[in-house]
């Protein structure tokens, strides 16, 4: 089957899909967007975690079908959807103000998340790459070692900040607890949430 | 960024900075940042699973539905009909006589041959356009099994009529052991236990079992083979040492090293559990048969059956002390299940052996090791590598005999504390600092964590109990615990073993400044070891920009990432070809501009921020001067002091490089009622000789710590004693912790230098994982009142429900 | 495997109509897991997405209408006064991916006795509304669990709506699992005191074939707190009626061994939860006489 959707803001067309399979797969081997990992295929790790219609979910249990005309967030493209919430945010100033509470949905509202798009960078050294607030914390805290959950970590992370830009560190444990990592220990990560959650709120101060 | 984070550099002192290492930015000694960092996060970085090719197929394997079988026929006929499959190969299809592999003993069929030994194991592989189109493929394999009785245990595995595991074995350790079904033997004995018993005033025995222990690495075994116009194959995979695997891999094709071309690709997380080959030789054997790149990537179900786990272990244990609390004696046994394959078992009987005694002064010791051939999953290195069951049992004994005597159980282990000067069971000296009374007494002086933490103004926050947020207890049947845990771990490969690595080092002027391209085939598995590679050049070199390149085959061995030694040996490595290359720079500089100053001739002169510099501080030359357009490049191998063999006998010989020592307290609360725990602290001290980079230190001993924790109240693979089949393959019901399990572990890291290590480094990634658990198990102890011989810990046996 | 996208709730009877093997999906938590694993290769994948009135709910006067696919965070979020219990069960479930998208018509649907709504649901008091093209029907939650993952949905009916009833006392739900979160229960118990009618409710689940209610354990409840003037006086349950209702909470249980919990084990989890859970609404009861939304 065909599946068109929207990924990163740009529209996508998967050909000859398997009708069984997932988001995850998709995006993987088909889009050539493999930062979404697969590490459980379960739902049971997280690291596949991204965000349909602005909702952060696990792509590994999103049937490929399920996402004609609908809209994905990945990593790849969290930089720019960050750096655009932060510009169309306005009032706010925290760049946290994504949420939309009239419609009853969590996270951020369907037209915020058509009103951007993705833009290139390098992907060869990575050089140059300008990074969302909860990327750069994760690196500055020494928040990822293999890496492997770090995509998902940052997704559910990011939307976290979005919803609550203050949290608690009972409020962070709760909001990750459906990402696994295996080599931190978790504690630098629990660093890089708050010191991006620091870094939000002084630069609110200063707006 | 933590603020429960301390260095220090000294025992007893106040904490300290680390000493920088260099004038120049960004050298040993400082929190330098990944250089994969940007990639990680971006998404960008490829690991092994990631990896796609124009016209690739995909591979998929058949495994064993049975631990123990004959194979009575296989037809694939079925399967290669398939619209979309290209190829199918069973044992038939290997291309050489080498059909087996293995690390150390080559009994590991590439296929099964005729006979299943475990649950899970390869009989087929299928190459297709789809991974559903092999899968459907793989159905259609028709395989007749006669099942066979199945070896579980000691027990059945030495019984007079037990079957086999491998009749006929030819390798070095069938001459010594007492059973073909024992994989290795080694006794340990020193002075003598039974007659020092006699002195004894109190004497205290247990049993422990030790659960099998899964890596759960994130990253699944995965590859691509890219068939090559040579007829060679090039090979891309997550792997803990790419010439290992080379060496197993290309007997097996038939091809000569040089034409099996591995590179690196990210690697997941590995923990030991990518010392083995997995998907390495299948996903090659397909690309050569097809002609077309083949990737492989297995899912978190096949993943449990595709690598070794940690041994699962029965110890028993002896201690003797005497009343003013000093240890007279300790036998013990311990047997470890190999299950069906040798993997690193012997080694592991080695380490479990050679450290059985824990990190205390013991002068009569009578221990036993052994590993069994069983039809239970093969198991092999995992973190911690023989030590940690070790670990989980003889830290139950020191409480244990501390009760009995009426003393505290810090006060009793620091009194029977080993330290510098010590001699191992083994009879080796322990040559550099071991201070392990001194870990001891930095954990127990930390500030306990406030009482009743979960209490917040709105009621109990079920976040913080146990049981977490399937709210079972707003406080009711909490009991809070303390307990005490300290190790001791090798680092590096021991046992008289070559345990080298190689650095290629360049150095040369780029766009107006001198950098430096460090070139090794160490793999980095998440633990930083390229972070600390650059800085190592750029304390040696003077240099800011430093290359790392991807590791591959086309540069030697770097040996395995594990047993805590790469920062140690590829470290050291690095390190030594970086001041040949110093060397040679020197030697440039001296032809050039050795006649303008006389310090040229007569100074030790370093290499700092671009400069060539006297020890004096004293400016000779800019390397861009020094160097121009040449370029200076050496490739060298480097060795730490040689060890030896243990004695088949007695045990003795000077069998390991290094100790590595570590102490943790934990802190937990325990419903009593319903058995559940929640740890809330889980504070560490570990020495690390010097901190080449604190941030990673700490991160190591911290991820380190998490493991032993999971292993002390979670994670356990459940093997069916009847069938010998795993009950629990998925993330499901094999559980890890999840950032709701793991408590605040602050760190204390000690600096003790090593003198025979470079810049007196001490391997750090395995000695956490040892203490936190027997740390946990004590303080749930000490909560219940209970005995807990078993890890990982079941509510059933809080609960007297089993 | 065929992939079917029904626009509207007709489409998708007719479709199930059509193809009564067809497999539905909504948030996807158990059946692209079965899928992912090789456990099960459906004919056809009924896609429920993009059927709206699935994801939407209504308060009435006794009822909350509960759409099979609004899922968990929506009810943690929206529904706390109204359906406290369900919505700390909804707070157990998984993860907070997984809340996002699982709904409780999958747990129906699946029928899983560990499925972490039933026993939310047997002691709220609710009824399935399931429909097909033949015409809907109401069944009461007590008949819709009809054996091990199995339920009383005919082949070509779907579930619509779930109607439980609003809460008119305090309620409560534990579960038991090995990990402090994203863990599959090893049993669970909710309890929900109905001070209208005088009467408590319960659920169990994963420690029987299917969600159970403690039937006995309730009579005996009811019997004593109305014996005992308990309702109108408020008074502190007393610790041997606590007890003895656990104990029949606890005999209940038709629990197995597995790799997740021992059937000993399940029934003196059960029994301690049943005793916890029974002291929190209780409290609640007694501390305001209408604190509706759940402590934790």
């Amino acid at each position: 089957m065909r599946v068109n959707f929207t990924v990163n803001g740009r529209p996508q067309e998967a050909d000859d899909v398997w009708e069984g399979e997932s988001l995850l797969y998709v995006l993987r081997e088909r889009l050539g967007l493999p930062g979404s990992k697969n590490a459980c295929e379960q739902g049971e790790c997280g690291s596949c975690t991204v965000r349909l219609d602005g909702v952060p979910v696990c792509s590994c249990l999103v049937a490929a079908g399920q996402v004609e005309g609908r809209e994905v967030v990945t990593v790849e493209g969290l930089a720019d959807y960050a750096k655009q919430r932060a510009e169309h945010s306005g009032a706010c100033g925290t760049g946290a103000c994504g949420s939309s509470a009239s419609d009853g949905k969590q996270g951020t509202a369907l037209q915020a998340a058509q009103q951007w798009s993705a833009k290139g960078t390098d992907s060869q050294t990575g050089e140059g790459t300008e990074l969302s607030p909860i990327q750069q914390a994760f690196i500055d805290a020494g928040a990822v070692q293999c890496g492997f959950c770090t995509p998902g970590l940052l997704v559910a992370a990011d939307e976290m900040l979005e919803r609550n830009p203050s949290p608690s560190d009972e409020d962070i444990r709760e909001a990750l607890s459906g990402n696994l990592c295996r080599c931190t220990g978790y504690e630098k990560i629990l660093d890089a949430v708050r010191l991006a959650a620091a870094r939000q709120e002084r630069q609110g101060e200063a707006v | 960024m933590s603020q429960n984070t301390r260095v220090a550099s000294a025992p007893a002192g106040t904490p300290t900075k680390v000493t920088q290492g260099s004038k120049t930015k960004g050298g040993i000694g400082e929190s330098t940042l990944r250089p994969d960092g940007t990639l990680k996060v971006t998404g960008e970085f490829a690991y092994s699973s990631d990896m796609w090719h124009e016209d690739m197929l995909w591979g998929q394997l058949l495994r064993s539905p049975v631990a123990h079988a004959e194979i009575v026929s296989i037809d694939t006929s079925e399967a290669l009909a398939q619209a979309g499959v290209y190829a199918v190969l069973t044992y038939d299809d290997l291309p050489t006589e080498v059909k087996n592999y293995g690390l150390e003993i080559q009994d590991t069929p590439v296929l099964a041959n005729g006979r299943v030994r475990h649950h899970g194991e390869p009989v087929a592989l299928v190459a297709a356009d789809h991974p559903e189109t092999a899968r459907r493929a793989a159905a259609k394999i028709k395989v007749e099994y006669k099942e066979l009785p199945v070896v579980t245990d000691e027990a059945s595995a030495t019984a007079p009529d037990a079957p086999l595991l491998h009749p006929g074995r030819d390798d070095h350790h069938a001459g010594h052991v007492p059973h073909p079904n024992i994989v290795h033997r080694q006794p340990i004995i020193r002075g003598n236990a039974d007659e020092a018993a006699k002195k004894a005033d109190v004497i205290v025995s247990g049993e422990y079992v030790f659960g099998m222990q899964d890596q759960a690495f994130l990253g699944p075994e995965s590859g691509l083979a890219v068939p090559a116009e040579d007829g060679g194959v090039d090979l891309y995979v997550a792997t803990q040492w790419l010439h290992s695997d080379l060496r197993q891999i290309a007997p097996v094709l038939g091809l000569p090293e040089e034409k099996v071309r591995m590179t690196l690709s990210g690697v997941g997380g590995a923990f030991g559990g990518r010392e083995d080959l997995s998907m390495q030789i299948h996903a090659c054997l397909l690309a050569l048969r097809t002609g077309k790149p083949v990737k492989i990537v297995y899912n978190r179900f096949e993943s449990f059956f595709g690598h070794v786990h940690r041994h699962p272990a029965k110890l028993w244990y002896e201690h003797g002390a005497t009343k003013d609390g000093k240890i007279t004696h300790m036998k013990c046994r311990i047997v470890l299940d190999g299950g069906a394959y040798a993997s690193a078992s012997p080694a592991v009987v080695g380490n479990a052996s050679s450290l059985a005694v824990g990190p205390y002064v013991i002068d009569d010791v009578d221990i036993e090791a052994i590993a069994l051939y069983t039809n239970n999953p093969p198991c092999g290195a995992m973190r911690g590598f023989g030590a940690v069951q070790a670990c989980f049992a003889y830290e139950a004994q020191m409480d244990k005999l501390a009760k009995k005597l009426g003393m505290d159980p810090v006060e009793f282990r620091q009194l029977n504390a080993m330290e510098q000067g010590t001699l191992m069971p083994t009879g080796q000296p322990v040559d550099s600092p071991a201070p392990v009374a001194e870990l001891l007494r930095r954990v127990k002086a930390r500030p306990l964590p406030p009482e009743r933490q979960w209490e917040s103004t709105e009621g109990a926050d079920v976040r913080a109990l146990p049981g977490g947020l399937s709210n079972t207890t707003h406080g009711e049947g909490v009991v809070r615990g303390v307990g005490y845990a300290v190790g001791i771990k090798n680092v590096g490969f021991s046992e008289g073993f070559d345990d080298y690595s190689t650095a290629k080092v360049r150095m040369e002027v780029i766009n107006g400044e001198a950098v430096a391209t460090v070139h090794t085939a160490m793999a980095e598995v998440g633990q930083g070891g390229i972070t600390v590679h650059a800085q190592i050049a750029r304390t040696e070199l003077g240099v800011t920009q430093v290359t790392i390149n991807p590791a591959d085959t086309q540069v030697g061995s770097a040996g395995s990432t594990s047993a805590s030694r790469q920062t140690y040996v590829t470290g050291g490595a690095v390190k030594n070809s970086c001041e040949l290359v110093r060397e040679k720079v020197l030697e440039l500089g001296r032809r050039k501009f050795g006649t303008y100053h006389p310090a040229w001739a007569t100074a030790e002169l370093v290499l700092e921020a671009g400069k060539v510099v006297t020890d004096g501080g004293e400016v000779l030359a800019d390397l861009v001067d020094v160097l121009e357009d040449e370029v200076v490049e050496i490739e060298a191998e480097w060795r730490h002091r040689p060890t030896e063999a243990f004695d088949l006998r007695t045990g003795q010989g000077n069998g390991h490089v290094q100790y590595s020592f570590a102490a943790h307290r934990a802190v937990v609360e325990v419903d009593t009622e319903l058995g559940l725990v929640k740890v809330i602290e889980l504070a560490c001290a570990q020495d690390v000789g010097k901190a080449l980079n604190p941030l990673s230190v700490v991160g190591q001993i911290q991820g380190g710590t998490t493991q032993g924790l999971g292993v002390a109240v979670m994670e356990e693979i459940i093997v069916d004693p009847k069938t010998a089949k795993v009950r629990n393959p998925s993330f499901t019901d094999y559980l890890i912790p999840t950032i709701l399990d793991t408590p605040t572990i602050p760190v204390d890291v000690l600096e003790l230098a090593d003198d025979h290590a470079p810049y007196g480094l001490r391997g750090i990634g395995e000695a956490p994982t040892l203490s936190s658990t027997p740390a946990v198990l004590a303080a749930i102890r000490n909560a219940t009142g209970l005995e807990l011989n078993k890890t990982p810990v079941r509510p059933e046996h809080l609960t007297g429900t089993l | 495997m065929d992939f079917l996208r029904p626009a509207s709730w007709e489409e998708a009877l007719a479709a199930k109509a059509e193809h009564p093997t067809a497999v539905p999906i909504a948030g996807g938590t158990d059946v692209m897991v079965e899928i992912n694993f090789d456990h099960r290769r459906p004919e056809y994948l009924l896609d429920l997405n993009r059927v709206e009135l699935l994801n939407e709910w209504e308060v009435g006067e006794e009822n909350v209408r509960l759409g099979a696919s609004v899922p968990y965070t929506r009810i943690m979020e929206h529904l706390r006064a109204e359906l406290p219990g369900l919505a700390l069960a909804s707070h157990t479930v998984a993860s907070p991916q997984i809340r996002n998208r699982g709904g409780v018509g999958g747990n129906l649907g699946t029928a899983s006795p560990a499925g972490d709504a039933h026993p939310a649901l047997l002691a709220a008091g609710a009824e399935v509304e399931v429909e097909s093209v033949r015409g809907s029907r109401f069944i009461p939650i007590d008949e819709f669990y009809t054996g091990v993952k199995r339920n009383a949905l005919a082949p070509d009916e779907l579930i619509k709506t779930v109607h439980i009833k609003k809460a008119d006392g305090p309620q409560q739900y534990s579960k038991v699992g090995t990990r402090n979160a994203m863990v599959i229960a090893v049993c669970a118990f909710g309890l929900a005191l109905h001070p209208e009618t005088r009467t408590v409710r319960t659920g169990i689940g994963s420690a029987a074939p299917t969600p159970v209610r403690a039937k006995e354990a309730e009579d005996f409840l009811n019997a004593a707190l109305e014996e005992g003037g308990f309702w109108e006086s408020g008074k502190i349950i007393t610790p041997s009626i606590a007890k003895q209702f656990a104990e029949l909470a606890s005999g209940a249980c038709n629990p197995i061994d597995d790799v997740r919990g021992t059937a000993k084990y399940r029934r003196h989890a059960v029994g301690i939860m049943a005793r916890r859970t029974l002291g929190w609404t209780w409290e609640q009861y007694r501390g305001t006489g209408r604190t509706l939304e759940g402590a934790a």
